[in-house]
């Protein structure tokens, strides 16, 4: 029911009556920077040697403002710009802390390193189609989901991101494609309707849909369904990352794209899910996600150890780094499950690893097999005689994925680990432990196969099939090796110095805890009171 | 009033389950149109109900009426709408193209991409 006064209302109480300080702009900057590039390569989509062009230098300043905001948001804390001018909760915020510039960032590079890997990888067809401005709309999605302070509007992004997912995937329309988009379009579309459900419960209990005007209620309210609303929100959230019962759509459907879309996907779209899971149930919903901490605690276990099986039952290199990746949400899922600071950081600190892992080992795997010319473990083999640094590059990002130190996979696993026996919970560390050993097991089953093992394919066979893999003449080799170095290189950097991402995690994760900063940069009137 | 759209909005979240349990695409698609609507009119019911006052500020006036329709849960269908009603065209065409591609609309048959006899990865060298 609309509230009504019967007083003249001054409606300079609603509006936002400073200018905006030019600083603020930086907060939508990202998604307002993606789209109006996407837009322009829609504009040019004729003619396609211009796509790489614009949407090259458009991710660099993607990665730089995305720097920028982070730099900002850690220096002053958590910056809102309200859109309209319309004051909370009336307009439609975008409020980023340090959660949100974290994963912003760390897309930002991803998508960089996998619009330089498109260079060779996505050929003259499969650009017709559209890969860039999907790829630029897709970053529009997710930065969008990363920054935005409204659950409605985190719907939207979704969905934007969702729809430019979809282009993605069937690029090209092979067969293949088509049967594995089917399933991934179908379940996913499924997943956001779930998310749009909750939230129009969410309007109908609260009101409201800006998340710190909800973090401000949910801690007062009672008697309202909110139990309900949050097991809604963890199947919709668990069905976007692929948790374990609603997690089939994903080893369905991520190994048919081109590589370069597979390391995309397999390193931002279910992170997205995991962001939105961690803001709704962490910050909006701290005492609901305590009482259904044991079914994620569950849920994580089952994920860790179905994926990890997975894992080791696959022959197809890239359907292995399917389930690599949904052991990472496992690993995630358990720091939610156990909620304490240390668990919420380990948690975000293995997200930013995993986004910047599962792409290079999408991008290593896509390499390995233009190299030998099969995805097939049976079928590959001799990479360490024809390219020994690619090689022990490759070792390096198996170690990382695997957990094994010194790379990045160690410092958010041990966090993780001892945050759950921190509070007991001895099953779940056990479960993160196993299931690392498996996923070690299973990566270097794939090193010995199709690293070290004598090639079996005679060469001149392979260099053809893998001329045909990598697919096109477009730009020098090199050029496609950068991306998947550079990303191995920050992994190996993340690991050997970890000082500065495990602070800025436990930052964002006290954030996420205590959501005081958050609140009072929405409502700087309700902080002062 | 409220309790007869929550009726018709389960009615439809039902019926919009029923065809999605099904192993052929084009009812798959009916449920998921189905769906959509169903969220709508959830949100719509959400919104709370008022009669014949619609949403308008008048002449001289700086607030609405008082028993106004609440206009944010239908601001917030429209975008729903839009959004779903681009995705099941999507959807469509896909359908259609897999339907021509794949030769079959029933999911259990589409293996491609997941092959029934997969080969299991060697155990040694």
């Amino acid at each position: 029911m609309a509230a009504v006064t019967s007083t003249p209302v001054d409606l300079s109480a609603a509006f936002v009556m400073a200018p905006t300080v030019p600083g603020d702009w930086l907060v939508i900057l990202p998604p307002a920077l993606m789209i109006t590039a996407g837009a322009l390569l829609m504009m040019v989509r004729h003619r396609i040697h211009l796509h790489a062009l614009i949407a090259i230098p458009a991710l660099v300043l993607l990665v730089l403002t995305d720097a920028a905001l982070l730099y900002k948001v850690v220096a002053e804390g958590p910056v809102t710009m309200m859109m309209g001018r319309w004051l909370p909760p009336f307009g439609i915020a975008f409020t980023v802390d340090l959660f949100g510039a974290l994963m912003c960032f760390v897309a930002g590079i991803v998508a960089l390193a996998a619009g330089i890997a498109a260079l060779k990888d996505i050929n003259d067809s499969s650009r017709r189609y559209g890969f860039f401005p999907f790829l630029l709309l897709l970053m529009a999605g997710v930065s969008g989901a990363f920054l935005t302070g409204d659950v409605f509007n985190l719907y939207v992004w979704f969905e934007v991101l969702l729809i430019s997912s979809f282009g993605l995937l069937i690029l090209g329309s092979e067969r293949e494609q088509i049967d594995g988009a089917m399933k991934y379009a179908v379940l996913n579309l499924i997943g956001t309707t779930l998310f749009l459900i909750s939230v129009g419960y969410l309007y109908a209990i609260f009101g409201t849909l800006n998340m710190a005007d909800i973090a401000l209620k949910a801690r007062e309210i009672e008697g309202a369904p909110l139990m309900t609303l949050s097991a809604l929100f963890v199947l919709a959230f668990a069905m976007k990352a692929a948790a374990f019962p609603v997690n089939f759509w994903l080893p369905a459907s991520y190994h048919t794209p081109r590589i370069t879309v597979s390391a995309l996907f397999g390193g931002l779209l279910t992170k997205v899910g995991i962001y939105a899971l961690m803001r709704i149930m962490v910050m909006l919903f701290p005492l609901q996600r305590e009482e259904l901490s044991l079914v994620i605690g569950v849920l994580a276990a089952l994920t860790l150890i179905v994926a990890a099986l997975g894992m080791l039952a696959q022959d197809d290199m890239r359907r292995m780094a399917g389930y690599a990746v949904i052991v990472g949400i496992g690993n995630m899922l358990a720091g939610i499950a156990v909620g304490t600071v240390a668990g919420i950081s380990g948690a975000l600190l293995y997200a930013l690893h995993s986004i910047l892992a599962m792409t290079a080992l999408y991008l290593v795997i896509g390499r390995a097999a233009a190299l030998t010319g099969t995805f097939s473990l049976s079928g590959a083999g001799g990479i360490y005689r024809i390219a020994p640094g690619f090689a022990f590059a490759s070792l390096a990002l198996f170690l990382a994925v695997a957990g094994l130190p010194p790379f990045s996979g160690l410092w958010p696993k041990i966090m993780l680990v001892k945050a759950s026996l921190d509070i007991g919970a001895w099953w779940l560390a056990g479960t993160i432990l196993l299931s690392g050993f498996l996923t070690t097991v299973a990566l270097g089953r794939t090193f010995l196969f199709a690293y070290w093992r004598p090639p079996l394919t005679t060469p001149s066979a392979a260099s053809v099939q893998g001329a045909a893999l990598a697919g096109g003449k477009l730009a020098p080799d090199r050029l496609t090796t950068w991306p998947l170095y550079g990303l191995i290189a920050i992994v190996t950097l993340f690991g050997l110095l970890p000082e500065g991402p495990l602070s800025l995690s436990q930052m964002a994760a006290e954030g996420l805890l205590q959501p005081v900063s958050y609140i009072q940069s929405v409502f700087p009137q309700a902080g002062a009171q | 009033m409220e309790v007869l759209l929550a009726c018709l909005v389960g009615a439809f979240f039902a019926a919009a389950i029923y065809l999605i349990l099904s192993r052929h695409t084009v009812r798959m698609l009916l449920g998921i149109a189905i769906l959509g609507n169903a969220v709508n009119l959830l949100i719509f019911t959400g919104g709370r109900l008022t009669r014949e006052v619609p949403p308008i500020i008048g002449i001289g006036l700086d607030t609405l009426p008082a028993g106004a329709a609440n206009p944010l849960p239908q601001a917030l269908i429209l975008t729903a709408i839009v959004i779903s009603f681009s995705f099941f065209a999507f959807l469509l065409v896909l359908t259609y193209r897999a339907f021509q591609e794949l030769g079959t609309d029933d999911t259990d048959e589409m293996r491609l991409a997941e092959p029934k006899s997969e080969p299991m990865p060697p155990a040694g060298y």
